[in-house]
């Protein structure tokens, strides 16, 4: 903008018309109305919810909610299964690395103009436009103990204990549905790392070739710096996705066997919902623990990458 | 990106150009690998789904059940007539078009004056609007499922649908996209006596068709597919669900027919392919657009 023009923008509050403002109002409306009411509303809601003590009936139907300050706090860190499923949430936090990695190398190996790389980003992104319920259905056939993760692990010879059932399994089951999430995920982060390899300058790699570096130390010493910004944005989209894990879990074990899956929204969900309690009061204590942990997990994640990366703009 | 052709050097010693070779090959085999996971479920799932269940196979019957010796198309009909799935095909049509021509309204309307207008509140409206991108909204499912209960609409599409139709992303993309619309040509209409909304929807939105597309697409799709809020919204009217929530329900019912199962599957599956496919582009594009 040049200074001509900026001494014609209008800046004190006088010079807004009422007309534009009555306008904008108008046209922002069922915008804001349905924030507030499915958003914001919620939100604090919610949170008042959860130093109550409310439900017992299906939509809390009979009894107001009644206030009971931090009782529902005290009675989730008493609950051994409010604690397997918080600790699994956070346990799930390992997919994040594994994803961000694999996501990325992807990226590198599609992102050259070679015949065929079209198909090969198309293709990988179809597992991240596939329903949950439809992922769960092929999965579940996969992890069959009659299925093909078993047929190609024996053919093999990977299967020393024989067959085994993975969604059954306590020790396999919470990995089973973590690599469901990777599969549903890993083509996701690829199109965003693709977008920030395009971004590089192509001398900076040909200059690096030309100084006879490897491709793996063209990767570490290039390619990785280059990609911070964006490494921040998925890392940091991956890691509360990976604490709110919900859908996988509902659909492929509902948090079994032996509640080893039982993540720490599976418990929101089923506190509220499964079963004859719904104890909302609870369920949304439980839902501000998360959030707290999904908060504190993000100003980590800037933090890291902030202090790494401290000349940064 | 500038598809840069390099030279043929003809100088190479043999040994670096075998080298490169390997190197290439060794990319493709990767690239394959990958491949085969990403869409392994899919080839499968087809395979049984155009099984011909009479001949006795088993799905679980390698590698004879990936490559099916009698082809056919009856396990969709099957699935069609027995499991009612035009009923659910129906309900998922219903839902998805109501999101996304909901979603279009409302980002539309709200973004022109956040990308067109100066006035009191602006900069906090959209303050509070970028906010919901970061807010953890872990406890927000239970509050909307009691306050559609009092409006009388759990157990409806349109309860499933309001709740989602104002989002952050829809009213980003349509600003982006107005912001880019030239002022003179605004003004113009305007001197001739166009009222907002006429400005709106004769000049912003035909200018703005690629966004609208591109945000039409994403809703769709992720409507289409969305499992956990449909089938809490719809817990007590399972008639009224969408295929998505009724292909599990599907699976429990025919636990012991994988062919039928997956036939419904793939008739869930097949529209968003299709979009998919035909919009790949806005798609890839409009992630990318989330970076830069």
């Amino acid at each position: 903008m040049t200074r001509a023009q900026r001494t014609q923008t209008p800046r004190t509050r006088s010079d807004f018309s009422w007309r534009d403002t009555l306008m904008s109002y108008a046209f922002l409306a069922p915008a804001l109305i349905l924030l507030t009411l499915f958003t914001f509303y919620p939100l604090a809601y919610g949170s008042y919810l959860g130093f109550t003590e409310y439900g017992g009936a299906r939509f809390g139907q009979g009894l107001p909610p009644k206030w009971i300050g931090i009782e529902n706090f005290r009675t989730l860190f008493a609950d051994p299964l409010f604690l397997t499923s918080l600790g699994n949430s956070v346990k799930y936090l390992v997919v994040v690395p594994v994803l961000q990695l694999a996501s990325l190398a992807v990226a590198v190996l599609v992102n050259k103009n070679l015949p065929g790389m079209p198909f090969f980003r198309a293709a990988y992104y179809v597992p991240v436009v596939t329903s949950i319920s439809l992922a769960a259905v092929m999965w579940e056939w996969v992890y069959n103990k009659d299925g093909t993760l078993n047929w190609v692990l024996g053919a093999l010879h990977l299967l020393p204990g024989g067959a085994v059932g993975w969604l059954n399994g306590e020790s396999t089951a919470f990995w089973a549905v973590m690599l469901v999430t990777f599969w549903r995920g890993f083509g996701y982060y690829m199109v965003l790392y693709l977008a920030g390899l395009q971004g590089i300058p192509e001398e900076l790699e040909e200059a690096a070739v030309l100084d006879g570096a490897s491709a793996w130390q063209r990767f570490w010493q290039i390619t990785v710096p280059m990609m911070k910004p964006t490494i921040l944005l998925c890392s940091l989209l991956s890691t509360i996705a990976a604490l709110r894990v919900l859908e996988e879990v509902l659909v492929l074990t509902n948090g079994g066997p032996l509640n080893s899956t039982y993540t720490a929204l599976m418990y929101v969900y089923s506190k509220a919902f499964q079963g004859f309690n719904f104890d909302y009061g609870l369920a949304s204590a439980a839902g501000l623990v998360v959030a707290v942990v999904a908060l504190a997990l993000s100003v980590a994640n800037f933090r890291l990458f902030r202090d790494s990366d401290g000349d940064d703009k | 990106m500038s598809a840069v052709t390099r030279p043929i050097v003809q100088t190479v010693p043999h040994r670096r150009s075998n080298k490169k070779a390997l190197r290439l090959v060794l990319r493709y085999v990767m690239l394959t690998v990958v491949l085969i996971f990403a869409v392994f479920p899919f080839v499968w799932t087809f395979a049984i789904a155009i099984t011909d269940k009479r001949a006795g196979t088993s799905i679980y019957d390698f590698p004879a059940s990936l490559f099916p010796k009698a082809v056919t198309l009856n396990n969709f009909l099957e699935v069609y007539r027995t499991f009612e799935l035009g009923k659910y095909v129906w309900n998922s049509i219903s839902i998805t078009a109501l999101t996304v021509v909901g979603t279009l309204i409302v980002s539309a309307l709200a973004a022109y004056p956040l990308a067109r207008f100066r006035f009191p509140g602006r900069n906090i409206i959209f303050a509070i609007i970028v906010a919901t991108l970061v807010l953890p909204g872990e406890t927000t499912f239970i509050v909307n499922t009691l306050t559609l209960k009092n409006m009388g609409l759990l157990g409806t599409h349109l309860g499933v649908v309001i709740p989602t139709i104002a989002g952050a992303f829809g009213i980003f993309l349509m600003r982006q996209a107005f912001l880019g619309v030239p002022t003179a040509l605004l003004e113009a209409a305007r001197l001739d006596g166009a009222g907002e909304m006429t400005i709106l929807t004769r000049i912003m939105l035909p200018l703005s068709k690629p966004s609208l597309a591109a945000l039409g697409i994403f809703t769709l799709v992720g409507t289409w597919n969305a499992y956990f809020w449909p089938m809490l919204v719809l817990s007590a009217a399972p008639d009224k669900a969408p295929l998505s929530v009724a292909v599990l329900r599907l699976k429990g019912q025919f636990n012991y027919d994988p062919f039928n199962i997956a036939a419904g599957s793939l008739i869930m599956m097949l529209p968003v392919l299709l979009v998919f496919l035909a919009a790949q582009r806005y798609f890839m594009k409009g992630m990318e657009g989330a970076v830069k």
